[in-house]
């Protein structure tokens, strides 16, 4: 490791000011801040600091997502060899590259460009390199369908990164989820690449890997199956493990739920969203099933399409959910009531997720001004009783 | 009065076009700028629309501005304006049938359009009609240049046309480009009104 560092210190002198490459400063920042905690201390009063500073938690969230990053790709080499009737003579080092092969290339792009347009942006504005799109970077290929073609993810990262996030302020600014805006931009501007049922199974071979599908070959989400009436030919267990068409990231629980337990034991998300969101949707699902107005069971609504996934990694973003600990609750009961509302009740929307994400994520600052005036007023009359 | 090609007059008529911009820079008139532009040929005749009102409805309370009393000029106003939504609307039926139905209640929705109010209360109310009306066409014109900005974006994003003509050939979409369904809705619209105001003020109002 020693290498490395003295390598940077020997390089620092040509990015200080006077330098050679001084107009790259805010690279080489970026770079040496994401490898090597930064030791500078505050100069002035008294600050208490977290041991872990901001890359360090960004880096905690993208380890807790790859249980569900492995499996995506597991699960996108396993659904092209269902579909072409060949998973049992296959090898498990096949299914998985094939699926590696498809997904690398949305991370890349992803990566390349967010990352991009936010290294020009702060060296256009002489700003410091934030780090928030270490996670988005990562979460966007994961909550893409594997038939969204690159160019399209590439625009639509674009668009987020400069409109969500760059416009507000930067990381730590933006009032929606990056990655979600995304999502709705691809959502929205190209409905036939993100939803419907010709996109969510690889169709073409990989450098000789997986099968080449005829262009007739279909297969809805559950979900959607669900909303059209149809009967949802998964298991319950597959369900849990995954094995369903979906978007790359969100299909397995189980995968979900690992992450989930890292955030967990090191304390980057909060278990009060978690829980509520899920409470939510479990009551608002149940409601709508006794009432008959839901075609799956209400457990099914937690374990399909993404809810368990933006539970667990969106809705705990702590840049755009609510900050106060009751208001964490209150923000976790709308998503969740959100969710299964839009799945239920619009049967354009067989998958609501993401909108009752970025829905409860405008009214966050809202939830907590009213849990702080309710708090002050509470205390303000003990005061003067 | 003046002539015509007088230094105010020339100030008068440039500053709305783009250093006053109703649109950009008073931010009036969102609502139908949103509403209109998803294709460039109704935008077009919207601007062309609000730019003749805004001409006619300033030359004629200009004229008669000494004698409308106070306290009702407001509803003075609205009649102006309301008689002349009510010719263009006609004449836009009559000659523009298509056109007309694609507008459809954004013309009558003109009367409540803040660039006209505002200009009758801010200029005509105290100017004389010939500077009244070169302020009325140009605020008007300087509506119809944003409009045809954002129209020709949405209509070129969204639907790979420019008036009704394919431009984006169809190799494109062979090679597997899909036109942006987004464009197409209002919400694209206030993005790229922001994007125009966010460049205009950059290039103009630089910051401290």
């Amino acid at each position: 490791m020693s290498i490395l560092r003295n390598y940077l210190n020997k390089i620092k002198p040509h990015f200080d000011d006077g330098g050679r490459l001084h107009a790259f400063r805010s690279v080489y920042d970026g770079m040496e801040t994401f490898l090597y905690v930064p030791n500078n201390t505050s100069v002035s009063g008294v600050n208490i600091h977290d041991s872990i500073d901001s890359k360090r938690i960004m880096s905690f969230v993208v380890i807790a997502l790859l249980p569900a990053l492995l499996f995506g790709m597991y699960n996108i080499g396993y659904q092209n060899y269902m579909a072409a009737g060949e998973m049992e003579t296959v090898s498990f080092v096949s299914v998985f590259a094939y699926g590696f092969l498809a997904v690398l290339p949305k991370i890349l792009v992803s990566y390349i460009v967010g990352l991009g347009i936010e290294f020009a942006w702060a060296q256009w504005k002489g700003e410091e390199i934030q780090e928030g799109f270490l996670v988005s970077g990562i979460l966007i290929p994961l909550v893409v369908p594997v038939g969204c073609p690159l160019w399209m993810l590439a625009v639509a990262v674009a668009f987020s990164v400069v409109f969500a996030k760059e416009i507000f302020g930067g990381t730590g600014m933006n009032i929606f989820n990056v990655a979600l805006v995304a999502r709705a931009f691809l959502f929205f501007s190209y409905p036939s690449m993100m939803s419907g049922d010709a996109i969510w199974v690889a169709d073409d071979k990989i450098l000789g890997l997986g099968n080449a599908l005829p262009d007739t070959f279909t297969c809805a989400t559950p979900l959607a199956q669900a909303a059209q009436g149809t009967e949802i030919p998964y298991s319950m267990s597959d369900m849990v493990l995954g094995f369903i068409p979906g978007s790359i990231g969100e299909t397995s629980v189980i995968a979900i739920v690992i992450g989930a337990f890292i955030l967990l034991v090191t304390g980057v998300a909060s278990w009060k969203t978690m829980l509520s969101v899920f409470v939510g949707g479990a009551a608002t699902a149940f409601v709508f099933e006794s009432a008959g107005a839901s075609a799956i069971h209400w457990y099914e609504h937690l374990v399909l399409g993404g809810f368990a996934f933006g539970a667990v990694f969106m809705a705990t973003d702590p840049v755009t959910s609510a900050r106060t600990e009751k208001g964490k609750y209150v923000f976790g009961l709308l998503i969740g009531f959100m969710a299964i509302l839009i799945r239920v009740l619009n049967p354009g929307y067989p998958e609501g997720m993401m909108l009752a994400i970025l829905f409860a994520n405008m009214f966050a600052p809202l939830i907590d001004y009213c849990v702080v005036q309710a708090n002050i007023s509470k205390r303000m009359k003990r005061l003067t009783r | 009065m003046g002539k015509i090609f007088s230094k105010e007059n020339k100030e008068v008529f440039v500053k709305p076009l783009s250093l006053d911009n109703p649109v950009l820079v008073q931010v009036l008139g969102i609502c139908s700028a949103l509403a209109v532009t998803s294709q460039l040929k109704p935008a077009i005749v919207m601007g062309l629309a609000v730019t003749v009102i805004t001409g006619f409805s300033n030359v004629i309370i200009s004229v008669i501005r000494k004698t409308i009393p106070t306290r009702i000029r407001i509803i003075v106003q609205l009649v102006v304006v309301a008689a002349l939504v009510t010719v263009v609307s006609q004449v836009l039926k009559a000659f523009a049938y298509d056109v007309s139905v694609q507008l459809s209640v954004y013309v009558g929705l003109i009367i409540t359009n803040c660039i006209l109010m505002g200009r009758l209360e801010a200029f005509a109310m105290i100017n004389k009609p010939l500077p009244s009306l070169i302020d009325g066409i140009s605020n008007g014109l300087g509506y119809a240049a944003i409009l045809v900005m954002v129209g020709f974006f949405r209509e070129f994003f969204g639907r790979g046309t420019v008036l009704g003509i394919q431009v984006i050939p169809q190799s494109v979409y062979d090679a597997g480009y899909v036109n942006n369904g987004l464009m197409t809705m209002p919400a694209m619209a206030l993005i790229l009104v922001g994007c125009i105001i966010w460049i205009h003020r950059a290039y103009f109002y630089k910051e401290d």
